[in-house]
């Protein structure tokens, strides 16, 4: 087996355990760790590609991973702050429960 | 195939599935920093050291102990999932499933090849100096996104009309 | 003095060439190497930290005028030792007491906090320069590593306060983490203008860029700048605040919380949280040292005769008087007054020092630098001060009965 193929598998098994688990279920904050599963599955990818792809020198893989690395820590930051604030209006955080646009 | 690889790889997938499947919020949060850990390790393994370092910087450090404090702050650790049906898994789970026989089948269909056997330079100098020329206009906007999100976090939590004086 | 110098090291070849001529395989000497030079560190400082508890009972209470612990010394003899066999005591008391585990505990995160807390601690040690060369890991991105893996230490104290389902626990942990991850900030931040000054993260190549002498014969040490002094003193308050001593230890503010996040840990677990955290707190004191006060080099040229890992634990006990002094005096602080602390003064500070050093730097003299720096630092400090008592000036204290 081909090191690539091994880390993209195992990209892809994390990836759809956390599309398993963000469309099964009902928690708002447990979808929520299931997108940062499929990003982390993501960032797999990239320095796989980065490592044993062709132009290791560019870097792209390795940089793309270092800014989704970032961009994942603003998501989570404002993900969270938004989850906070329904649950201030709702006192829940089962995503069934936000079924109408007036808070 | 390493034994390094199969551990860390193991350590990753089993953290995932206790991740969206533990019964306690607190268990799932826990699970999801065992599979980082092991992500962090698989990086590190590869020789890519500063991404590892950072995987463990931020989402260790910073995104799970997020979770962890919102999970107490939304009375939401105590919680276990009686409540959710198991309809959701079925739904879930089969489209899951679908997306990873597509992804696998075009993984074995396809020939990669070149792959490199040498570690190649990653040294924090060179990620610096990539960085600050050709990559520096996403690292500024990187830097903008992450003010406007630690104001916009804030003004969120902070925000709305005080409990007592809303809709008035 | 040269042998001295090289004294581990020569330790660790000899060792390893014995190892090779008894018919130890090839394949095994990394390991064996590894070992070697991570064994010293699991020795010397818990040790160091056997011997603080120790120094910290009667340095308190020399302070506070009473005795402190002096009777253990050598069982069934009459010699005492000044106390100092009270760490083996305490070690033999606290392995062989009772483990309890509350009724209602979360049984399995119960067991994995202390170690959750203890290896992260014991692992950022392998990135401190203990002396010339002597450094475990040597990382380009050693700084870097070493706050990745320290700031995981909330993450245990969490599962410490949240597993033993009490309510003490909870609120220590719940103080804790704000408090660790407020003054993360400042620790860092503090840290980074190091990085900028010396153009490197690696804490070796930041020890021998200050291991320089200059003409009078003295070090080139970062706190003898001025942005390094401000940077010092942001980042020693910082560690202590992360290492939970007083007067930042809220989290286990004994009059308030029994014991905090630890309070329902007994025997061996209480021993090996109380241990990691003593660690913590040398970890940090050693990276303030390497990244400040010169690591292991001599202050002047002519002291360089004193083998360098000796300056380094010098300097390290150095540091631990300090914090054993500072928590015999300070009383502690309210947890508004804590959060306030680190958000308006220790952060905008940090971060004014981080436009000082871009700016300080090129001035070509060292007396110009001071004189460019000082004024600055010292209205940005008195401002943020005054911001932080709210404009209040507090009235002069008054002594009843203590005169």
């Amino acid at each position: 087996m081909n090191p690539l193929h091994q880390y993209l598998l195992l990209a892809a098994v994390l990836f759809c355990i956390g599309l398993a688990g963000a469309l099964a279920r009902r928690n708002a904050i447990v979808v929520l760790i299931g997108i940062e599963l499929m990003l982390n599955a993501a960032n797999l990818n990239f320095i796989a590609f980065y490592r044993f792809g062709p132009n290791p020198e560019r870097m792209e893989g390795l940089m793309f991973a270092l800014f989704s690395i970032g961009v994942a820590a603003a998501e989570a930051a404002v993900g969270l702050a938004l989850i906070i604030t329904v649950y201030r209006h709702l006192k829940s955080t089962n995503l069934e429960d936000l079924d109408r646009l007036k808070g | 195939m390493s034994t390094g690889f199969i551990i860390l790889a193991l350590i990753t997938i089993a953290g995932a599935i206790g991740a969206m499947n533990c019964g306690r919020l607190v268990h799932c949060a826990l699970s999801l920093v065992a599979s980082f850990a092991g992500l962090a390790g698989i990086y590190l393994q590869l020789n890519v050291w500063f991404v590892g370092v950072a995987q463990i910087l931020v989402y260790v450090g910073a995104v799970a102990i997020l979770i962890v404090v919102a999970l107490l702050v939304t009375r939401n650790a105590e919680s276990d999932r009686q409540n959710e049906g198991s309809k959701g898994w079925i739904a879930g789970g089969s489209v899951a499933l679908l997306v990873f026989i597509l992804l696998a089948g075009a993984l074995s269909n396809t020939a990669v090849t070149g792959a490199a056997t040498l570690a190649p330079d990653s040294s924090v100098e060179t990620i610096g100096r990539r960085m600050m020329t050709l990559y520096v206009i996403p690292l500024e906007a990187l830097a903008l996104l992450l003010t406007a999100a630690l104001l916009g976090a804030v003004v969120i939590a902070l925000g709305g009309p005080k409990p007592g004086r809303a809709s008035k | 003095m040269n042998w001295l110098e090289t004294l581990p090291l020569t330790i660790k070849a000899t060792l390893l060439s014995a190892a090779a001529a008894a018919g130890l395989p090839e394949a095994l000497m990394p390991y064996l190497s590894a070992v070697l030079s991570i064994s010293p560190i699991l020795m010397v400082f818990p040790l160091l930290f056997a011997l603080t508890t120790v120094c910290e009972r009667k340095g308190l209470g020399r302070i506070q005028n009473r005795y402190g612990p002096n009777r253990v010394g050598i069982p069934f003899t009459n010699i005492r030792l000044a106390g100092f066999g009270q760490f083996i005591a305490d070690g033999i008391k606290s392995l062989t007491k009772e483990d309890v585990v509350p009724h209602k505990a979360d049984k399995l995160l119960h067991f994995l906090a202390p170690i959750v807390l203890l290896v992260p601690v014991l692992l950022t040690f392998s990135v401190l320069p203990i002396g010339k060369g002597m450094v475990p890991l040597e990382l380009d991105a050693g700084l870097l590593f070493f706050f990745a893996v320290g700031g995981t230490a909330e993450l245990a104290v969490f599962m410490a306060g949240w597993s033993s389902r009490n309510k003490y626990s909870l609120l220590g942990a719940m103080r804790g983490i704000a408090q660790m991850i407020s003054y993360e900030m400042p620790l860092i931040l503090s840290a980074l203008v190091v990085v900028m000054a010396a153009g490197t993260l690696s804490p070796m190549e930041i020890v021998n860029q200050q291991a320089v002498y200059g003409k009078l014969g003295i070090a080139q040490w970062n706190v003898f700048s001025p942005w390094g002094l401000l940077g010092f003193v942001l980042f020693f308050i910082a560690a202590l605040a992360e290492s939970n001593r007083s007067p930042f230890d809220l989290p286990e503010g004994e009059s308030e919380l029994v014991a905090g996040y630890f309070t329902e840990y007994s025997g061996f677990k209480f021993a090996l949280f109380f241990m990691a955290e003593y660690m913590g707190m040398f970890a940090a004191m050693g990276m303030g040292i390497s990244l400040f006060l010169g690591g292991w080099s001599a202050p002047l040229k002519f002291l360089t005769f004193i083998p360098s890992w000796m300056w380094f634990f010098g300097k390290l006990i150095l540091m631990i008087f300090l914090v054993i002094w500072i928590r015999g005096t300070m009383p502690r602080m309210r947890m508004d007054q804590l959060m306030a602390f680190a958000w308006k003064f220790m952060l905008p500070l940090a971060l004014m020092n981080f436009l000082l050093v871009g700016a300080i730097s090129f001035m070509p003299s060292m007396l110009g630098q001071w004189l460019a720096a000082v004024p600055i630092i010292i209205f940005a400090w008195c401002g943020l001060a005054r911001g932080l008592g709210g404009g209040r000036i507090p009235a002069p204290r008054v002594y009843r009965f203590a005169e």
